[in-house]
């Protein structure tokens, strides 16, 4: 099985690397929607600041859901999905394996991308390693509930704008903890506990989600 | 076999999933729900309304009380039930469980954007202002979305069966994420609070006000049960036109 | 009763305009959701009715 799910990861990689587009959009949409904060906003650095954490995770967000479009749909538009899902192996280790790929791919350049995009914000340098380590822990948990949206949706006509009102609730925790996380880190207080809790619903989300997006997918594999 | 692979649910369960069975059966029992929810909806709003004494700090304001909590309470048993019934369906492969669970979108999301509504106008004579991000309007709040999710998805999916299934996904994951979704909006919210108020948290209330609150609840439970009912016998009657049963029905109303 | 005549009933101390849009909403929930659950069921029943006569 893990053989099947690295040989789906390394696919799924390759094909993405074809498209470099497919990394680089998540990428550019996510340092676009901060700017446009000072823009419409305000460029004072006591108010930025003040708003750096909310307006980077909320851009995070923002951005995973935009890039939720590469886990299934090109492999269900050519039928390579279907194959996949008639192997003997588990239809939840083709989810992982696909969120894998999902997150290296868009998480994991947000992740990296996000000390320079909080420097812009003005959000106190003491806080930024709190924000980066929010962000590495809950990234997987917003592609692993983005999956289960995508796959919901797949075979469905616009279903971009779908999974959005599908995904967006559930994303709202890792959004309050990680930005509490960055909060308290700004009054120099300990986050230890808040990334606990980060970490808990990363555990919750690998738990429930892999089940949860692979019956979608079966269900969504019965029309057409 | 062993016990549990011969175990079964009791016969009134898969009864229960015939298309048939259940738009009799729910057509007798409805008239009784409606006269109860009827009988104690007016008793309870009545005495509420006339003859509770009102709030020390309130003042009459705390009347919303007993249109608010009721439909509060009923928004999260709606998405719970509608989660249960779609996981029944998913399991036991019952077309019936999977109408159920349709019927209780709109009637759960209605109620949830009353009962945020309400808590809204609530605010104003209480705390000054109409909308306060406190826990329980974030969490209701963010209920509501859910709905309006398992809502969208259901219009997207033409396929009745496939739509079953992945509301019925959807609502699980729903239900499962709500009291981590419930939990981190409390904890946010007491992060945030810059006056400690709190909102009427069931506090020991006389029992003329709290009678009348029991009786809404009550109420509006058995007005649901008669919405729910009404609504998956429609569907029954959609999904199930051709079936020989139905024309005999026909004929004899 | 807590209410002294008709008018303080519907005044309520000041409070009377956001009770009353309360349970005014609570009544419109409940007519909008229990008059369209059962117009649908006169429509199907009609639409149903004129299939099987064909």
């Amino acid at each position: 099985m893990l053989g099947f799910m690295y040989s789906v990861i390394r696919r799924d990689l390759l094909l993405v690397m074809r498209h470099p587009a497919e990394m680089v959009n998540p990428l550019v949409f996510f340092v676009l929607v901060i700017a446009l904060f000072p823009m419409g906003v305000s460029p004072e650095a006591s108010l930025l600041s003040q708003t750096a954490a909310g307006v980077v995770w909320v851009a995070a967000l923002l951005a995973t859901l935009l890039s939720l479009d590469i886990l299934f749909k090109a492999d269900y538009a050519d039928g390579s999905l279907e194959q996949l899902l008639l192997t003997s192996h588990p239809a939840w280790a083709l989810v992982i394996a696909k969120v894998i790929v999902h997150w290296l791919v868009s998480g994991l350049p947000l992740v990296i991308m996000s000390p320079l995009v909080a420097t812009m914000l003005f959000l106190p340098a003491d806080a930024i390693p709190t924000l980066l380590l929010g962000l590495l822990i809950g990234t997987p948990t917003l592609s692993l509930f983005g999956a289960v949206g995508a796959a919901l949706v797949t075979g469905v006509k616009s279903g971009g704008m779908l999974i959005s009102l599908l995904v967006l609730p559930l994303y709202i925790p890792v959004l309050l903890f990680g930005t509490g996380a960055v909060a308290a880190a700004v009054l120099g207080m300990p986050v230890g506990g808040y990334m606990a809790y980060l970490g808990a619903m990363l555990v919750f989300a690998l738990m429930v989600t892999p089940w949860a997006a692979a019956t979608a997918l079966k269900v969504g594999q019965m029309q057409g | 076999m062993s016990w549990f692979e011969s175990w079964h649910m009791p016969r009134w369960f898969y009864q229960m999933g015939s298309p048939k069975w259940f738009f009799e059966i729910g057509g007798r029992l409805q008239p009784w729900f409606m006269v109860a929810a009827i009988a104690m909806i007016t008793w309870g709003l009545l005495w509420g309304l006339l003859y509770a004494p009102a709030d020390y700090q309130q003042g009459n304001s705390f009347r919303i009380m007993y249109v608010h909590v009721p439909a509060a309470i009923l928004s999260q048993s709606i998405f719970v039930m509608m989660a249960v019934t779609g996981l029944i369906g998913l399991v036991w492969k019952m077309k019936v469980a999977f109408m159920v669970a349709r019927s209780c979108t709109l009637i759960g999301a209605s109620f949830t954007a009353l009962a945020l509504i309400t808590g809204a106008v609530w605010g104003k004579p209480t705390w000054g202002t109409y909308w306060v991000w406190d826990a329980r309007l974030t969490s209701t709040l963010i209920m509501l979305f859910l709905y309006t999710g398992v809502i969208a998805l259901n219009q997207a999916i033409a396929d009745r069966s496939i739509a079953g299934r992945a509301t019925a996904i959807l609502s699980i994951v729903g239900t499962i994420n709500i009291p981590v979704i419930k939990y981190s909006v409390e904890w946010w919210n007491t992060l945030h609070q810059s006056s400690s108020f709190s909102l009427t948290a069931k506090p020991t209330m006389p029992a003329e006000m709290y009678i009348p609150l029991l009786l809404m609840v009550v109420g509006c439970y058995s007005l649901i049960v008669w919405l729910v009912l009404q609504r998956t016998r429609n569907e029954i009657l959609d999904q199930e036109r051709q079936a020989s049963w139905v024309a005999r029905y026909l004929e004899e109303r | 009763m807590y209410f002294t005549s008709l008018q303080h009933l519907i005044d309520m101390d000041g409070h009377g305009f956001y009770v009353w849009i309360c349970y005014a909403l609570f009544a419109l929930t409940v007519a909008v959701n229990v008059w369209s659950a059962k117009r649908r069921q006169q429509r199907l029943l009609k639409l149903i009715k004129s299939q099987l006569r064909r």
